[in-house]
């Protein structure tokens, strides 16, 4: 089992994995993987706590009810997945800040309160978008793009161009 | 058989929670729960993030439609819209490039020890959610339906049966993933 415990393993191999897995899902539970409709779900649930019951009638709320589902259990599971993962590999530890080298060494990604406020903003960002554009990396870019649906393969290409464009920028341009 | 086990709720909650075990499993394995490995992709250094996605896009593919062939699973396309996946797309790459995370991997960042995927990722991911809710009424009015295409896909599409697209697009992004490699990337 010495396999269990290497820190990387072969990216296709893990790619091959996330594919066969999709079609479990699709077998048992009906459901392609996605993560980010359960942050929606979570902040209803989070908002319901602040201002009662009548957060459920906003409409995106009765889209997407504030509940428990399969897609909120698989992102739980995504935490424990990657902590036995870590954890095997003796990876796992509490770290303020990214271990990052060469051009990816800047301030706002080394010193903890500049790293926490810039994942705060790009964590809004990426809130904002990923329910814009209905899906994530995972329901998109790859749950959707593999059912050849014309709304992910249209998401996770401008993902990219919007991600690539804005590293380049940040790292090469505006921090270079 | 499967349809009564789609409806089993409870079953369902613990078979999600066991497929999210997996898969976090395999992106923390992966590499894409690290933040470097994530800007890597996006600085076009590192093509890890790539090389998972692809080979998880064409395994699926194939069997995804072989087992729609055979009448065993149904599709679930998202619907969509210009309004809704460009500009919507365009806004989560921003967020992609300043967070390092996505919203899968950074719940695999959390499970590893991330901290600052934790404390300021994730607040930010729930706040964004919460802010776009707030939004919905107005935007779905202004933007969202804004070119909508609904539950398209490509062979719908282009009209021709499933296969005549999923065989090229897989051997395509086969091809892909063997030019990057030997490319050295």
């Amino acid at each position: 089992m010495e396999w269990l415990k290497l820190e990387q393993w072969s990216p296709y191999l893990v790619g091959i994995g996330i594919g066969i897995l999709s079609w479990v899902t699709f077998l048992l539970s009906d459901k392609p993987i996605g993560c980010s409709t359960a942050f929606a779900r979570t902040s209803g649930m989070i908002e319901r706590i602040f201002r009662g019951a009548k957060v459920k009638e906003k409409p995106y709320y009765q889209k997407f009810a504030p509940t428990v589902d399969w897609e909120w259990m698989l992102v739980l599971g995504v935490v424990i997945g990657a902590f036995i993962s870590s954890k095997l590999s003796g990876q796992f530890d509490f770290r303020w800040v990214p271990v990052v080298s060469g051009e990816l060494d800047k301030t706002f990604v080394t010193a903890p309160y500049a790293r926490i406020a810039v994942a705060f903003i790009g964590g809004i960002l990426m809130g904002v978008g990923s329910r814009w554009a209905g899906g994530c990396t995972s329901g998109h870019g790859i749950s959707g793009t593999l059912q050849m649906a014309v709304s992910s393969w249209l998401a996770a290409i401008c993902f990219f161009i919007g991600g690539i464009i804005s590293a380049m920028l940040i790292f090469r341009v505006f921090a270079g | 058989m499967l349809k009564a086990l789609h409806s089993k709720k409870g079953v369902q909650l613990i078979l999600g929670l066991i497929a999210g075990i997996i898969f976090g499993f395999l992106l923390q394995k992966g590499g894409v729960t690290k933040y470097s490995v994530i800007l890597g992709q996006l600085l076009l250094r590192d093509f890890t993030v790539v090389k998972i996605m692809l080979s998880a896009v064409i395994t699926g593919t194939l069997g995804i439609h072989l087992l729609r062939s055979l009448g065993l699973v149904q599709l679930h396309p998202k619907p969509g819209s210009f309004g809704a996946s460009v500009i919507g797309g365009l806004i989560f790459g921003v967020g992609f490039a300043t967070l390092g995370y996505c919203p899968g991997t950074i719940a695999g960042a959390v499970g590893q020890g991330s901290l600052d995927a934790l404390v300021g990722g994730v607040v930010g991911i729930l706040l964004g959610a919460g802010i776009f809710a707030s939004l919905y009424p107005r935007l779905q009015k202004a933007t969202l339906i804004k070119g909508d295409f609904g539950e398209l896909t490509l062979p719908q599409l282009l009209k021709v049966n499933p296969w005549v697209v999923v065989i090229p697009v897989a051997i395509l992004l086969a091809a892909i993933l063997f030019l990057l490699q030997r490319a050295g990337l």
